[in-house]
Parts: structure tokens; sequence; C-alpha cells
């Protein structure tokens, strides 16, 4: 039963890193941006939870609405200025700029909130709540509630891009921005918009990863980026369903190699994404290459 | 500088434009009447790729005008000229190879002026089309792409249509298809500026002909003013007594 546990938990686990990849694989998708400092702007929504919360007293819940729509400003404001001067530059400068953005982020948030780890305050009540599914496998609610709200974005941005128009100028952008401009799209704008919606995704994921630990400002580099650069290469660079599959591969094997031996749950982790690496270096989502 | 004339939908002065050190293109001018189809001529590496792409605002100019519909237009980026109703059928097709045929369509509707073009009229004009429209754009052959990158532009009713070297790659029967379409967007009032490497099939199409050589005007004028010796010695470069009587290439 001890693995039928481990396989459950990894694969509700891996809702959440797909959560931490979505965003990640859009900004990539799109703009050909390899966002370095995307963890930490997941830990930031987070601490922005925490300012909310403090400073207006509201419920958790109300918070949440708050902080999804103030990242979301945050990431058309960087992408029409830091991002977007990186890009003209270069795309590799815009791994430098987004590295130099993350170094800035750490050590701002040591200096203004120190290294102690915080939690969102959430209630217990909520936190700890769980149904049984046997003898030995004890279910958090709140896991199925981030495995569900994983899902739920994925759908919603899938439907966004396929259905409607200005998901559509997003796909022709990502496949050529020059001739989107013939077509009167502004693609400065257009990278704005997707980097809207990718930290809005961000700050969904900062603010899930706070409810079921705490956060410090080194959790962005060392958890959620490293962790959502996994889930993204297993699944398949662009591919949005991809990601939540490459995020439960990753969330059992972790499972499973700490139901082997608690200190390589990691390890595991690490070791499946170099295999795929090795072995299926387009990920397990096979789409066919674009030039 | 001179005001550029009055009655001309577009107007280029004097412009001159770099690659880097090159110079592309050296105090070109030009002026396209509205209904006309312009037909810029001239070898590779002339300029007459580079001297679309800055009207349609993809490269900017180191000196010159460019005035579109009485208006000075060489600040403004490519969006905007395309919203203005310059649009441009770029060098090698360039559709959004991840859409459906459909898909790109609607991306070039997606900032349409008023105008008689529609998606279902391009279904009309070109016959394959509406069977396909839910394919993908990178499966399509060569001329069907080139024949959706010309209903891309059209949707999005254009003023000024930049067509840049339709025929390249594809099969003479094909590149006939796609000039017999030519008519019928000319009858809607569109005027069109082309770039063709094929001197004959310009001369064919063209009610104006400007012939460039490394970047500079060689001939400009009617296609019935020339001779095909004129012509040949404007595209190559030929000194007027060292011209082969042939016309070979003509």
């Amino acid at each position: 039963m001890g693995w039928v546990n481990a396989i459950i938990q990894g694969i509700l686990t891996g809702g959440l890193y797909a959560l931490f990849a979505c965003g990640l694989s859009l900004m990539f998708g799109v703009m050909r941006v390899v966002n370095l400092a995307h963890g930490d702007l997941a830990t930031v929504a987070g601490y922005i939870g925490v300012g909310v919360i403090a400073a207006t007293r509201i419920p958790f819940l109300w918070s949440v609405p708050i902080v999804v729509v103030v990242m979301a400003a945050v990431g058309y404001v960087l992408q029409r200025t830091l991002i977007q001067a990186a890009l003209r530059r270069g795309e590799l400068t815009t791994l430098i700029v987004t590295f130099g953005l993350s170094m800035v982020i750490e050590n701002g948030l040591l200096q203004f909130f120190s290294a102690n780890s915080r939690g969102l305050g959430v209630n217990q009540a909520i936190v700890g709540a769980s149904f049984s599914l046997g003898p030995q496998v004890q279910v958090a609610w709140l896991d199925v509630v981030i495995f569900a709200l994983a899902v739920v974005v994925l759908l919603g941005l899938q439907y966004y891009l396929s259905s409607t128009k200005y998901g559509r100028l997003i796909r022709a952008v990502a496949d050529d921005r020059e001739a989107a401009q013939l077509a009167g799209a502004d693609y400065r704008h257009v990278f704005g918009v997707a980097a809207a919606i990718a930290f809005a995704t961000v700050a969904l994921a900062g603010t899930a990863y706070g409810m079921t630990t705490t956060i410090d400002p080194t959790t962005g580099t060392d958890t959620i980026l490293l962790f959502a650069f996994a889930a993204v290469v297993i699944g398949g660079l662009g591919s949005l369903w991809g990601t939540l599959l490459g995020g439960v591969v990753l969330g059992v094997a972790q499972q499973v190699g700490a139901q082997l031996n608690i200190s390589y749950e990691l390890l595991a982790g690490y070791a499946v994404f170099l295999v795929v690496l090795v072995v299926r270096p387009q990920g397990l989502t096979a789409r066919r290459s674009q030039s | 500088m001179s005001i550029p004339n009055g009655s001309s939908l577009l107007a280029i002065h004097d412009l001159t434009v770099h690659h880097g050190q090159l110079k592309a293109l050296d105090g070109v001018s030009l002026s396209v009447a509205e209904g006309e189809v312009y037909a810029i001529i001239g070898a590779n590496g002339a300029g007459k790729t580079t001297l679309l792409r800055t009207i349609a605002g993809l490269h900017s100019a180191t000196s010159g005008a460019i005035v579109f519909d009485h208006k000075h237009i060489s600040g403004k980026r490519a969006e905007k000229r395309a919203r203005a109703g310059i649009v441009m059928v770029p060098e090698g097709r360039r559709l959004f190879p991840s859409l459906t045929l459909e898909e790109n369509l609607q991306v070039g509707a997606s900032y349409a002026r008023e105008g008689p073009w529609t998606i279902e009229r391009v279904y009309e004009t070109f016959g394959f089309m509406k069977d396909r429209r839910h394919q993908k754009a990178a499966q399509l052959s060569g001329g069907e792409q080139q024949q959706v990158a010309i209903g891309r532009a059209l949707v999005a009713n254009p003023r000024l249509l930049l067509l840049d070297e339709l025929s390249l790659g594809l099969a003479p029967v094909v590149v006939r298809r796609i000039y017999e379409t030519l008519p019928r967007i000319l009858e809607s009032g569109i005027t069109v500026l082309l770039v063709e490497q094929d001197v004959s099939q310009a001369r064919r199409v063209a009610t104006r002909l400007h012939c460039l050589l490394e970047g500079r005007t060689t001939l400009e004028g009617q296609p019935g003013d020339f001779t095909p010796e004129q012509v040949e010695a404007a595209y190559f470069g030929a000194s007027e007594s060292g011209s082969s009587p042939g016309g070979g290439a003509l």
C-alpha cells in the first residue's frame, strides 16, 4: 500500500509542478524567453499575498485575485520594458537579464523579509483536512484542490489560445512575429499580454506553494524554478498538457524515490529528468520541432 | 526636398537604406498612382526586396521620404502601416505554419479596414481553399501557401498591396494561375506594387516598370516605352554598345 500511496501523492504533487511549469512554458513558447527569474517571481507572489493579508486583514481567498492581478500587471510591464529591451539584443541577453532579475529579487526579499520562512497563514483546518482512500492512503484535500486548479488553469489556457481571437494572435506572433506585424499586430503588446497571462499563473503557483508549505527568499530558485524546468523538459517544450504530464512524472518519481529511501526523493526526480533528456530530448508529448 | 506628386497613392522620394555598412538602396524615387500595377524589376541583390520591406516598415530608411495617401509614414511602425492600408505578401510566403489555413486568414483579418474582401470572398477566388481550411499551413504546397499568403493580405482590405517575388520557387504553371487572380484584385480597387525577377512576367502585367541595379534606378516608365534591349541593359548594367543582341534573358 505504501507504493500506491507514493504514486497517488506523486500525481497530486504533479499538479503543483504543472502550475509551476506552465508559465515558464508559455513564455518560452511565445517569446523564446527562458525566464530564470520565474521561481523568484512565484515567491514574490507569495510575499505579496502575505503582505496583502497583513495590511488589509482580508480573508486568504480574497487575497488570491488581488495577487493574480498585481502579478499580471507586473508581467506586462516587465515584458514591455526589461525583457523587450533584452530581446532586442538577442536571446542570450534575456538569459543574463532574467538571471540578474532573479538575483535582485532574491536579495531584495532577504533584505526586506529576512531569511525566515513564512506561510500564508491559511487556516490549519483547511491545510490539514484530508480523507482516506484505504488503510495507508491519506489524501489531503488541499493537494486535490491544487491539482484541480492546475487542470482548470491548463484547460483555460488551452481554450484561450486555441479558440479566442487574441489567443490566435498570440500563436501567430509565436510563429512569425514579422508576418504578424504585416497583418497589423503590435507584437510587443501581444508579448506583454502573453507575459501577463504567464505571470498570472506564476501568482497562482506561488500562492499554492505558500499554502502547502512555507516560502523563504531562496525557495524560488532552489525549488520552484528547478521543478518547473524539469516538468517542462520531461513533458515537452511548448506543450501545455506536456507540462501536466511532466509534472506528474516528476512528482511520482520523487515520491517513489522517497519510498525507497527518504534521501532519494530529489535524486529520483532528477534521474528521470536526465533519462528523458537522453532518451527522448523532445519530451514525452512529442511535437514536431518548429524551425 | 520637393513635395512628391499630389495625385499618387504612394510616393517615395530620394530613399536611401543601409544593411549595416552596405548601401542597399541609393536615392530611389518613385510614384505609384491609384489603380496601377507598378513592377520593380532587377537582378538578385538589386535592392528590390529591401525597397518593399522599407515601404512596409520592416526596415528603417537612412534618409528620404515615404508618403502614403499624402501623409509621411517614414517614422511609423510596420503594424501601423498595415492598419493604414499598406499590406505586404512577403518573400517566401511567411504563413503561420502551426495555424490552420483558415486561422491564417483570420489573423490577416484581425485589423482589417472596411472593404469588399472577406474570408468567404477569398474562398470564392481561390477554389481549393474552402475544403482544406482546417489543414495546417505547413502541410500546404508552395503554390497553395502563396495563394493563402495573398488571401491573408487581401482580407485586410489593403489600399496598396505589396507583392514580393510571387513566382519564387514555383512551377511556371502555378505562377500563371496565381497571376490570373490579379485582375480580380485590381477590380476591387486595390493598387499593386510588385517585385519580380522574371522580367517577361513583369512586362505582361505591369502598367509601369521600374528597374533597380545595385540599389539605383536604371529605368522607369511604361513597359511599352522600352525595347527588350533597353530593359536588358538596365537589368544587367551592360554598357550601351556591349549589350548582347539576342536579349535571351528576356
